[in-house]
Order: C-alpha cells, then structure tokens, then sequence
C-alpha cells in the first residue's frame, strides 16, 4: 500500500508544475468570473464586492429607467442569442452539406493519394483564423473582389452589401470551421465497410436508399462529432463576427466583450461569459452522453 | 424513379459477373452523384480567398480586384514599418517563450499520466489539461482581464509576464498531446531492458526514454507555437498598453481601409505557419514509419 501511494505522488508531481500554470491562468480566473456575475457594477468598470443577483436578470430582463418594477424582455439580448444560436446552427448545416461530399469524396480516393487531400483540408485549419477571415473580407467588401468583378462586367450598377451582415458572418464561419467538419466525417468513412454498402445495391437499391439507410447511419458518429466541432466554437465565435459583422450583427461573444469595453457591466459581461459556458458545456455533454448510449447499444 | 433507374442498371449488367461489381467501372459502388462536384467546388472555396489574398499582396496598385503589374512594394512598405517589426518580433518572442515552457511542462504532466495503472485524481488532471480545448477563447479572455486587472492593481506589475501565462496556459494541451501520443506507442520493454542492463532510473529516462521522445517534444513544440502565433482573442483582453502581437495588430487595422501592406504581412505570416505545419507533419508521420 506504501509503496503505490508513492508511486502515485511521483506522478502528481510531475504534473504539478503544469496544473499550477493551468489553474492560475485558466480554471482559477474563470471561477472569479463565476463569483463576478453576482457583484455589482463599478462606475468605471471593474465591481464593488456587494452581491446581487442583478446581473443575472439583466441577462434576460430589464428594467424600466424610472420605475424599476416595470420589467421587460431585454430585447436587444435576446436578438442576439437567437442570432449566435440561429447562425451557429446555419454553419453547421452549411459545414455538414459541403463536408460531406467533400469527407466522401476524400475516402473514396486511392489509398495513397488519400493523405495529400487530407492535408489539404488541414492547412486552412492551421492557418491563422484572423488570416482567413481577413481573406473573406477581401472578397466581400464594398471594394472587394467579388464586387468589383460584377461591377466591371456590368452585372450590378452598385456594389452589393454583403459586409456587416449576418450572411457575412455565416459565410465567414462556414468557411473557418469547415475543416471541423470534414475530418471527422472522414474518419467515420475512412471505417466504413464498403461490403454494406455493395450488399445495399445488390439488394436493388437505390443511391438515394444507399445512401439515406446504409451509409447516413454508419457515419453517424463522425457527422455528430462534426457537429459539436463545429457548432462550439461557432457559438463562442468572436473574431469573426467582429470583423465581418460589425457592431450591427453581434454575436454572444462581441456582447460579452463589450460588456468589458464601453458598456462597462463586468457583472453584466461574467454573467453572459457563464451563459456561453453553459451553452457550450451543454452541447458537451449531450454529446458524450449520446456517444456512451451509441457504445452500450454497440457493445 | 431512381430506384427503377437502380434496377435497370442492374439489369443490363446481368448476372456472370455481380460478384465483383464494385471492379465494374460503371457502377462504383463508392461513387455518388454530384458529391465530387461539390468536393471539388468545397477545395476550390476553400484556398480561392487565401490564393487571391496572396495574389494581391503583390500588386502595383492600391486595387484588390484590378491587377495593376507585379511588385514587391508593399513587402518593403511592411518592412519599414516600425510598428509592424515591433509586434511580429514580440508575437515570435511570445509564441517561443510560452510554447517553450507549455512543452516543458506538457513534457513531465505525460510522464506523469502515461503508461500508468489509473490513480486517484487522473480524471481531474485530464479535465484541467483540456479545460483551455472546451472552453471559447472570449471566455477566458474575459476571466483573465478580470484576473490580471484585479493583480495589477495589488502589484502594479504590467509587463509581459501575464501573456506569457496567458499563451502557456493555453499552449499545454496541444503540447501535450503529441507528446502523450507518443509516450503511448513507445515500446516500453527498451526501458526494462536499460534496468535488466543495471540503468538507474535516471539513466534509463536520460538515455532511451527522453532520445526516443524527442519526436514527439518538437511536435508538441511546433504545435504550441503555431496556436501561440495565431491567439488573437485572448492576447486582445489580457494585453496592457503597448503590448499588441501581430494578430491584434491586424485585428485593429482592419478596422480601418486596408492597404495591400495587410495582404503581405498576412502572406509572410501564411509562409511561417505553412512551414511549421508541414514540418509537423513531417516528424510526426515518421513515427509510423
């Protein structure tokens, strides 16, 4: 008994060093923020240590300036829940339509040549985020590329309005996550028995019926993993809809970070960061409870 | 419809050779239809935006859309620029310094938790070392300005020493991964043969397992200091005055009209992460060789 116990504090102490880093600089702060959300608000940011609930009401609610029992829905938050969820889901979709043929289209190449398109889906993904949503930008903007070719082929009079829109953003975030989607779905396909697939044909079925009852339900698990890398950061997203959306489209996180900024809320600001949390841990848990029902019924 | 379309193929193949009908050219069973279009258009999509960007970083004109002749005058543009030298040297500075001491610390956290029966509290170190993966970035930016806010005005310190944990932090489960990731395909025997042959522990760790593991540090290396380069969120709410890396650089300058300077200090950036990552995968598809 000794000597296990020893054992172990050998390996409790290499990790220590690096458990010190992470609790300093990630798990401890994000408890502070924890404690923020029930502060109250400070003139010129920062909190005064009095608690309150008050934050946590205004993430949904607010009061009316002269009379504080009169409470309303607060509008502009919830518009901007439903577009961070609305868009994250939209880029999702958008990821898993091109994803897949693109995840096919890859497992059904020679085995040789399988891993240059694979790597060809992974260097955008190693790219820098901000580079490849400045890239977008250059395309779409008033000046951009896309719009100066339709101009000068006479197709528009004016240039088309795509910057600072939600499409904007969605365009944006389907584009950098893409890879998210593509290499999970691969590698649930790179397993796929092609027998069942044959033997699905053979059976006169159709490419549809193959397709819908055969292949969906084998690569099931890559396309939920897909998902959740997709829609996670999605709904975290902050550079993106910064740049592409402007102040007009916010997104969870520019409504966070502005808290911190002009709105000066922190309370306000660790209350909506809790609720991202949430969202995501959500998100998190539903998935692994799915994958563990999917072994046991697997065995 | 398209199941009659099935059948008659099916017909028309006839019965000699259904055996092996996924050698037959025209009925491939691993092909759908449409779906290498849209891959195809997918791949397109995907490096059209980043060839164009690279295009016009090398144009005469002021133009994104016009080519005006080739020239080298907005890398010399970005070169002159002071401010451009000072956060490229400090984002580098930064990424080597952070990914430095989270593969160090990612290093001896593996020893730690690999190879080993399951003891108490392994789960929870698990769940730190990939707290930075799951949680958004703005989360954690924001808890860091609160927490470094709330240690600046105790200490007054404002230096470079909060981004550095801010990127170590972050840094770790990349490191670590590639790391564990070959501690746990390391044949394990080569150590007991070190013992049988009289190694102390040191010596066996000093001279098999640390030679042998060096693949899998560099990797871990490369991979830190690749997400340290490319942090914008989290450096942009931990950064005191003064403090801009590249990526919050050009996230500020995006703001405002862009001149092509952006699209070569963006492509030179581009270049440094490409080579990286192709070293990467380099070293680390030399393991399964």
């Amino acid at each position: 008994m000794e000597a296990t116990k020893e054992r172990h504090g050998w390996k409790w102490l290499l990790c220590t060093p690096a458990l010190i880093v992470l609790v300093l600089a990630a798990s401890g702060p994000l408890m502070i923020v924890l404690i923020y959300s029930f502060l109250t608000p400070g003139n010129m940011g920062g909190v005064n240590w009095e608690f309150t609930t008050e934050a946590w009401f205004r993430v949904f609610w607010r009061r009316d300036i002269f009379d504080p029992d009169q409470v309303t829905w607060n509008e502009a938050h919830l518009t901007v829940f439903w577009r961070s969820i609305s868009l994250s889901l939209q880029t999702t979709l958008l990821c898993a339509f091109l994803g897949f043929p693109t995840a096919w289209f890859i497992a059904t190449r020679p085995p040789n040549s399988r891993a240059i398109w694979l790597f060809m889906i992974t260097i955008p993904f190693w790219t820098n985020l901000l580079i490849r949503t400045f890239a977008i930008q250059e395309l779409i903007r008033n000046n951009g590329t896309i719009n100066a070719l339709l101009l000068q082929t006479g197709v528009i009079n004016q240039p088309i309005q795509i910057m600072y829109t939600d499409f904007a953003v969605l365009l944006g975030m389907a584009y950098v996550f893409l890879p998210l989607m593509v290499l999970p779905l691969y590698a649930a396909m790179d397993k796929l028995d092609f027998r069942l697939v044959e033997a699905g044909y053979d059976l006169y079925a159709s490419r549809i019926k193959v397709l819908w009852y055969v292949i969906l339900p084998l690569v099931k698990p890559g396309f939920i993993a897909g998902s959740i890398l997709v829609f996670i950061p999605a709904i975290g997203a902050y550079v993106t809809p910064r740049v592409l959306g402007g102040g007009r489209t916010m997104m969870l996180g520019n409504l966070i970070a502005l808290q911190f900024g002009q709105g000066r809320n922190w309370p306000l600001g660790a209350a909506l960061a809790m609720l991202l949390l949430i969202i995501v841990v959500t998100a998190l848990v539903l998935y692994l409870r799915w994958v563990n029902r999917e072994e046991v019924r697997r065995g | 419809m398209a199941e009659v379309t099935a059948g008659t193929e099916r017909a028309l193949r006839g019965g000699s050779d259904a055996a092996r009908p996924a050698r037959r050219r025209n009925y491939s069973v691993r092909r759908l239809p449409g779906f290498g279009v849209i891959a195809i258009f997918t791949f397109v999509m995907l490096y059209l935006p980043i060839v164009i960007l690279v295009a016009y970083s090398f144009n005469e004109g002021v133009s994104q859309a016009r080519w005006e002749g080739f020239s080298l005058q907005w890398y010399e543009a970005a070169f002159n620029n002071r401010q451009v030298r000072d956060v490229s040297v400090r984002s580098l500075w930064l990424a080597v310094t952070a990914s430095g001491i989270a593969t160090l610390l990612a290093t001896l956290a593996a020893l730690g938790t690999t190879r080993t029966s399951r003891f108490p509290g392994q789960t929870m170190i698990y769940a730190l070392i990939n707290q930075p993966l799951m949680v958004p970035e703005v989360v954690t930016g924001i808890a860091l300005l609160i927490f470094v806010a709330a240690i600046k005005v105790q200490t007054g310190y404002t230096g470079m020493g909060y981004l550095v944990a801010a990127h170590t932090a972050f840094c770790i489960p990349f490191a670590y991964l590639p790391i564990r990731a070959r501690l746990e395909t390391m044949d394990i025997t080569l150590e007991k043969a070190a013992a049988d042959l009289y190694a102390s522990p040191f010596q066996a760790f000093r001279y098999i397992t640390l030679p042998l593991l060096v693949p899998g540090i560099v990797a871990g290396f490369m991979l830190g200091f690749v997400i340290s380069l490319d942090t914008v969120v989290i450096t942009e709410f931990v950064k005191s005055a003064g403090q801009d890396t590249l990526p919050t650089y050009m996230l500020g300058q995006l703001r405002r009209t862009v001149t092509p300077e952006m699209n070569a200090i963006a492509t030179l950036f581009l270049a440094l992460s490409l080579m990286i990552v192709t070293a990467f995968f380099l070293i680390t598809r030399k393991r399964g060789v």
